[in-house]
């Protein structure tokens, strides 16, 4: 962790830009509505429920009605944002996403909170490091990581603007913003932060500042690390990922996720298929042992130091290969 | 995606028309004789597709003939009309007598029911809302249809626009805790927009209900969590038409429609087995001649 992280400065809970951004679509948008299971407070929900209290429809602590709920409001033709902390709404709702939402094909956006391991201390009850390998194998369902909070915003409005439903995650660790200003999003497209020539890095979420100061400790090395924000982990942006293969012949991937099936197991899939180069996943091997946040990041190989170790180890892999 | 069949569409008002100008013996008689028609064309759509669940489609047949007949305010022309009423079968896997009952109506044409579970067809085992007009989400894993249901009354009253919903349940479903969540949701807010039919046939897959959880007392359950319920006969067109055409203030409300599973063939009705059984030639016929064909 970084100085400034930790102290805080110049570092963001995207929950506010994701609180701000859902009351300016919903004063342009009257379609739009909140719907969550008692998480007003913990979903930043408190000023929206001010300003539209009819629109916040609270189902109580029943996750599988509020997901079959968001999609007969969306039937009704609302476009509701389903808010709940994400353990919660993806593994206690999963049937209901998968067949209320992404096989019948509503415009729910499901608005996965502190995702990952947010909640630290709570324990894996909690966490929510499952959520992008089950809702990964769902058809039909965009599932993005914003980095920042611009990019939270921007991924709110593309979602709208897309007509469909999408998994949206939506953090509560600070992050520092890592986009250039203006970059708004796309799904199926990440933003390379940092060029380089030995090595990929491809980070989503928390990893993604960890990520670029990584490369910025490997620079000091002389070694070149591309950096990308895989903040749309379905679709991949299989263009950017063929020209790191290509280019740098090695990538690093690190995910606040279980090393299974999240991020760096897509990126596994599609480059074995395309381009095979050497990977180091970063991520959760297991359920987590007591911590905070900041403890479980660094426990699970999540710092700056620690991934540019594994990048180390992975360009002397490469050399290896290549000698 | 199907598209509405002109001619059926107009067939359909014309019996809405009789329907609703005629008296309630005589309308209990047109309905049922519609019923008898939705129940050869199940039949005929399973025995060709080789699957289905026949016991399940017999026993709520007439209570989707009723609702498509006399009571939804749709057009099959307009499936995706802003103010349709909504009708939802949560007991997804009877799809071959909503399918039937869509057909009757023209929101699509009945010669179309022969591609029932056919490779690539629209008419999937499981009812596909993008691929089958009339149909308003995708049903089949159990405890989904109420809260959809639900969430559909809600978004009436956020917009102002008076559609009623109506969601059928099985009996056997109820277990799934899923429709308990949404009934307590619905009590609390009141949503009289709301009805729920219960096709209380007392068999599931591999017994009788009762012998699996008892459901008992099954209107006091649904009282309790807020709704008005009522329990009649699911195979009286009067009383059915009576509850369901008539819109309800205040609550929601919880119809328990006694029923049959198999109804309409002797040898099917309450047959556990027949819950997915598909007639050999022989059953076949016979079930045919009992239908009066």
């Amino acid at each position: 962790m970084s100085r400034e992280e930790a102290s805080g400065a110049g570092t963001f809970d995207c929950r506010q830009a994701f609180a701000d951004e859902l009351a300016a679509l919903a004063r342009a948008d009257s379609r739009i509505v909140a719907v969550c299971n008692d998480s007003v407070g913990s979903s930043n929900l408190t000023s929206f429920k001010k300003e539209f209290p009819d629109r916040l429809i609270n189902v109580g602590i029943a996750e599988q009605n509020m997901v079959g709920v968001a999609a007969g409001l969306a039937n009704g033709g609302l476009v509701p944002f389903v808010c709940a902390a994400s353990p919660f709404l993806t593994a206690r709702a999963l049937e209901q996403i998968k067949a209320d939402v992404a096989y019948s094909d509503f415009p729910v956006v499901l608005c996965g909170m502190s995702p990952g391991m947010a909640y630290g201390e709570l324990g894996p009850t909690h966490h929510s490091i499952e959520d992008l390998a089950w809702i990964s194998a769902i058809g039909h369902l965009p599932v993005l990581v914003p980095a920042d909070p611009e990019e939270t915003r921007a991924a709110m409005r593309w979602v709208v603007a897309s007509g469909g439903p999408a998994f949206l995650r939506i953090g509560r660790t600070k992050v520092p913003a890592v986009n250039p200003p203006d970059t708004g999003f796309q799904a199926g497209r990440w933003v390379q932060l940092r060029d380089g020539a030995d090595l990929t890095i491809v980070a989503a979420g928390v990893t993604v500042s960890r990520a670029l100061e990584a490369a910025s400790l490997l620079a000091s090395e002389g070694v070149a690390a591309r950096v990308l924000n895989a903040s749309s982990i379905k679709p991949l942006d299989e263009a950017a990922l063929l020209r790191a293969a290509r280019e740098t012949g090695a990538i690093v991937t690190a995910e606040e996720a279980v090393v299974h099936g999240g991020l760096g197991g897509a990126i596994a899939e599609f480059v074995v298929q395309h381009h095979p180069v050497p990977m180091r996943i970063i991520g959760m091997t297991d359920f987590a042992p007591t911590g905070s946040v900041t403890f479980l990041l660094e426990y699970f190989g999540l710092t700056a130091e620690k991934i540019a170790a594994r990048c180390r180890e992975l360009l002397a892999t490469k050399a290896s290969k290549r000698a | 995606m199907l598209q509405f069949d002109d001619l059926g569409v107009e067939r359909w008002r014309t019996r809405r028309t009789r329907l609703q100008q005629t008296d309630s013996p005589h309308r209990a008689e047109l309905l049922a004789d519609q019923s008898r028609l939705v129940r050869i064309a199940v039949l005929e759509t399973i025995q060709r597709a080789g699957l289905g669940h026949i016991g399940g489609d017999f026993s709520v047949t007439d209570i989707l003939v009723t609702l498509f007949d006399a009571v939804l305010r749709i057009d099959p022309r307009r499936p995706n009309w802003a103010e349709r009423d909504r009708f939802i079968l949560s007991k997804g896997h009877c799809a071959a007598s909503l399918y039937a009952a869509l057909a009757s109506c023209g929101f699509f044409a009945e010669e179309r029911l022969v591609h029932f579970a056919a490779a690539l067809s629209p008419l999937n085992g499981h009812p596909n809302r993008r691929k089958t007009p009339g149909v308003e989400t995708n049903t089949g894993p159990l405890g989904h249809g109420l809260p959809v249901a639900v969430g559909s009354a809600i978004a009436s009253r956020l917009t102002v626009t008076p559609w009623r919903t109506f969601v059928v349940l099985g009996d056997g479903e109820l277990q799934e805790g899923s429709n308990w969540e949404a009934a307590m949701c619905a009590g609390h807010r009141r949503l009289a927009s709301l009805t729920a039919i219960v096709d209380r046939n007392r068999l599931q897959q591999g017994a009788p209900v009762s012998d699996t959880n008892e459901l008992e007392p099954l209107a006091d359950k649904w009282k309790s969590f807020g709704w008005d319920a009522t329990v009649i006969d699911g195979h009286c067109h009067a009383a059915l038409y009576d509850v369901l055409a008539k819109p309800h203030a205040e609550r929601p409300l919880a119809v328990i429609a006694n029923t049959v599973k198999g109804k309409g063939v002797s040898f099917m009705e309450n047959g556990v087995e027949w819950h997915h059984k598909v007639p050999n030639a022989a059953q076949h016929e016979a079930a045919l001649k009992e239908l009066g064909r």
